[in-house]
């Protein structure tokens, strides 16, 4: 066991799952909550990792898919977990013996935690991206061929809907129509997998990273932003305030552009953030200073909390880092799947470390 | 009889009670500046006789009174006349995950809370039920908490969309309890049911607050034998009627700082300035864009309990008039102690014995206070305070201005005589007449304003038609809340797309406000043009790519 996730070490995870976010993956704090209560009155979860569970253990990834501005109205009821988990065993004849984020990045991090607090069962130290990405194919798990299938959606209310899908696309479509059915969000499982699969086909010891972000930003003494940077070797693409927000909806997902203008250092600077739910590229003067699949997170520059692209105002004092995403992002197939291209533009892909030693 | 039509305006804040009486053209004819007291009440009746008393008042023509106050704030951080209220959520079977006032602090909890429920019902985003009302449910609690509780707190799943849940709730309330205060979510915050809800438990705890300070209010005008038309000042510098406030009262817990940078800005005619308001105990710095305080973005935290309530969005310092200056290893320190309301007695000028940052200001010769002189030991430290404070003072404003061209800055406050002429990045500092009262002059010059924050489906009807939709709401609640009709605009649009959702589904955040109503027609005028010009910046933010 790595450790009992503690009330501290799960608030140090949701400051860390939401830098992790890049901007989206929803609020962070509705979940802590939930993970919170359900540990108060279920008792802790431990941290496993997965060289821990013998080869065959089942693991039941989780994940929240919807709306996010929905949860922040209409959040679980707690017993989600418990019925996906049932349903999955019945599906599979085997026992779930872990559970996992599908989705570090924002509140789906914490969200297995309230489950397995409940359910009994170990949380592994893994992910499934080590960022937030929009669409359910976006998944390391994806890229190692793991059929997402069968996956099980369920509500607050109790009804549960099995999907057995030909491909990823199919399965984002189906599960985007009936959450939407089910009121704008829902709680699911998909990719489950064998612990020996999840070794080679999820990013790991990424809750543990999370958990080291937030830890570095409560006991940062002088600069957090400073302090993040350092922790996450991240680079500072600028500081300064926002000048400019414009969002649009386009086939379900808020596209749009955020304009930041340099301040003390950066005086004379404008940044122009350009956003499908998380921060996708970071540009300046037409020159790209960081694009997906690395992470571009806009951070509050006193408190260096993460700014959710949905929070994103006018007059925000903020500094936007970009850091390296999981190595297996940047293979040929994770560049296809979540790269530039992936989401609509033309340039190619670079590292985001190349284009910061090319602009210095 | 003459036309009654001055106002009155009140402040009542950690240090002083101010208060003005306006004239129709909007003039300062009299002012007051009286000390708080232990109980808000006797400062405001104090501070309401001074100022009927002042030359140049003329209490017959008052014919609105306006207070503004952070009263509220205060008796949640010092759990002081706080009511025990009943909290039921509405949303079940969904957010059982969190319960209410999970989180809370334990000894505000027990100070206030005789009991939480959560029952089925609520509403989902698109306007359907969640899942029926539990209406035994909301009966079979009130029947075991009702006896104990003083007002009872309602909170639906997505009210934002529809109150319908909440309305049926309050009927059953009123059918299991007769008279009780009942606070609603839907009237106090926006989308966020955990933010909203703890708004609303911190409502219905304040009503007794509220009452306190009308009934001072009424009963220090009643003595003059005055019956004005009463209003409260909330969060972003606009007015609501008395009923409301008395069913509202948190809706006022910000409107101190508001009220002091809408006040700033209208003493020197600007709609968009910076402002810097020194008090006694503390220093606010704010921005005033489109004749409104700027809006934090995020929910302010009450007392450790967050809330998604905007708020004017300041640099706040522990730095004031009355900040006690002591020598610490480093040098000369200051604060965080302030002496308050009694620096007419501590201070060195004042032939008191505790060095201020006052005493600091009238040694450098930036005032002129008192009438003692401090003697040569106090110099070095008070210099070096000074010094210090002008180096806080500047980053704060630093941090609060929008481009890096020098501004102009408006000084207010009964502490502003710290501020010096230089600042770096501000092109003047500017210290208008009655600069020691601008918050009661904020309170008696806003206008009355109506808001919507509610989630919209963008149907064959489209997106203008939904937009203009919100806009007739806020513009009916503007009305609702004491407007003139006549002059109610749209000051401030704002629209966010729902992230992860395949039909398009919109939340549209928009405000109207429009003059008092009831005044006098020359009056009206004046405040429609203010109002025109404040209604076509907001189109162009609005707008804006």
């Amino acid at each position: 066991m790595k450790r009992v996730l503690d009330p501290d070490s799960l608030r140090a995870l949701s400051r860390g799952c939401a830098v992790l976010g890049a901007g989206g993956g929803g609020d962070a704090h509705v979940t802590l909550l939930q993970a919170l209560q359900a540990t108060e009155d279920f008792g802790p979860v431990r941290l496993v990792d997965l060289d821990e569970l013998p080869d065959d253990a089942l693991i039941m990834p989780c994940a929240g898919i919807g709306a996010t501005t929905v949860i922040l109205e209409k959040f679980e009821n707690g017993d989600e977990g418990v019925r996906l988990l049932e349903q999955l065993q019945f599906m599979t004849g085997r026992r779930v013996a872990a559970l996992m984020a599908i989705e570090i990045g924002g509140g789906n991090g914490l969200l297995p935690i309230t489950w397995a607090a409940r359910i009994g069962l170990p949380v592994v130290d893994a992910d499934g991206i080590g960022r937030a990405f929009p669409e359910v194919p976006q998944v390391t798990m994806h890229l190692a061929g793991i059929p997402a299938s069968p996956a099980v959606m369920t509500d607050e209310r109790g009804n549960m809907v099995v999907f057995r899908t030909i491909s990823g696309d199919w399965m984002e479509r189906l599960a985007r129509a009936a959450a939407v059915e089910f009121g704008g969000a829902a709680s699911s499982t998909e990719f489950s997998l064998t612990a020996a699969q999840a070794r080679g086909a999820t990013v790991r010891n990424s809750v543990s990273k999370a958990i080291r972000i937030g830890e570095a930003l409560a006991g940062a003494t002088s600069s957090p932003v400073a302090a993040l940077i350092a922790e996450m070797g991240a680079f500072q693409l600028v500081t300064g305030k926002v000048l400019d927000v414009e969002r649009h909806t386009t086939s379900g997902f808020v596209r749009g552009s955020v304009v930041i203008e340099g301040l003390g250092e950066d005086a004379g600077r404008l940044i122009r953030l350009e956003l499908q739910n998380e921060n996708l590229v970071a540009l300046e003067r037409g020159r790209v200073l960081a694009s997906v699949p690395d992470l571009i997170t806009v951070l509050d520059s006193e408190t260096a909390d993460a700014i959710a692209t949905e929070v994103l105002r006018y007059g925000q004092r903020v500094t936007v880092i970009a850091f390296a995403c999981d190595p297996v992002w940047r293979t040929e197939r994770g560049i296809a799947v979540a790269g530039p291209q992936a989401f609509g533009y033309d340039f190619e892909y670079l590292p985001v470390e190349e284009l910061a030693y090319a602009s210095a | 009889m003459p036309v009654p039509e001055h106002r009155l305006g009140i402040d009542v804040g950690g240090t002083n009670t101010d208060a003005v009486i306006m004239d129709p053209a909007d003039r300062v004819v009299a002012k007051a500046k009286v000390p708080c007291t232990p109980d808000i009440t006797g400062g405001i009746t104090k501070a309401i006789d001074t100022v009927l008393r002042a030359p140049g008042a003329d209490p017959r023509r008052i014919s609105h009174v306006m207070l503004g106050t952070t009263h509220a704030t205060n008796a949640v951080l010092e759990r002081r006349n706080l009511r025990r209220v009943a909290v039921i959520r509405i949303g079940g079977p969904a957010t059982h995950s969190v319960r209410p006032m999970f989180g809370w602090p334990r000894d505000l909890t027990d100070t206030i809370s005789v009991g939480t429920t959560i029952v089925d019902g609520g509403i989902e985003f698109d306007g359907r039920d969640l899942s029926p009302l539990d209406t035994d449910a909301i009966a079979r609690f009130l029947g075991e908490v009702g006896g104990a509780a003083q007002g009872i707190v309602i909170t639906s799943v997505f009210a934002p969309v529809s109150p319908r849940h909440e309305l049926l709730a309050a009927d059953i309330v009123k059918r299991e309890l007769g008279e009780i205060h009942v606070s609603l979510s839907h009237e106090i915050g926006s989308i966020g049911l955990l933010e909203r809800e703890n708004a609303t438990i911190l409502n219905g705890a304040l009503a007794g607050v509220a009452r306190d300070v009308a009934e001072a209010m009424r009963a220090a005008l009643a003595v003059h034998q005055l019956q004005p038309t009463r209003f409260f000042a909330q969060n972003d510098g606009t007015l609501m009627g008395l009923d409301h406030a008395l069913r509202y009262p948190v809706l006022t817990i910000g409107s101190g700082p508001a009220n002091s940078v809408r006040g700033a800005a209208f003493l020197t005619g600007s709609s968009d300035s910076l402002v810097i308001d020194v008090g006694g105990t503390s220093t606010d710095v704010g921005v005033l864009v489109n004749g409104f305080p700027r809006e934090s973005s995020q929910g302010v935290e009450i007392g450790g309990i967050r809330t998604n309530f905007r708020m004017p969005d300041l640099v706040t310092m522990a730095l004031g008039g009355g900040s006690v200056i002591s020598s610490g290893p480093q040098g000369a320190r200051i604060g965080p102690r302030s002496v308050g309301y009694l620096l007419e007695r501590e201070a060195l000028v004042f032939g008191g014995a505790t060095p201020t940052l006052t005493d600091s200001a009238v040694a450098a010769g930036r005032a002129a206070l008192g009438d003692v002189m401090p003697d040569g030991r106090h110099r070095q430290m008070l210099g070096e305070a000074l010094a210090r404070a002008d180096v806080m003072l500047a980053e704060a404003i630093d941090r609060v201005k929008t481009s890096k061209e020098d501004r102009a800055l408006v000084a207010v406050g009964g502490g502003s005589i710290l501020v010096p002429d230089r600042i770096p990045g501000i092109s003047e500092v500017i210290r208008p007449e009655h600069f020691d009262t601008a918050n009661a002059v904020g309170a008696a010059i806003a206008s009355v304003s109506g808001q919507v924050d509610r989630i919209f489906h963008v149907g064959e009807a489209g997106r203008q038609a939904m937009l203009d939709e919100a806009c007739e709401e806020a513009r009916e609640r503007a009305v609702a809340a004491g407007a003139d009709p006549r002059t109610v605009q749209i000051v401030e649009r704002e629209e966010i797309p729902l992230a992860y959702l395949t039909n398009p589904a919109i939340r549209v955040r928009a405000k109207a406000a429009g003059a008092l109503g009831g005044l006098p027609e020359h009056q009206l005028e004046a405040n429609l043009s203010r109002q025109v010009r404040l209604a076509g910046a907001a189109d162009q933010v609005a707008e804006s790519p």
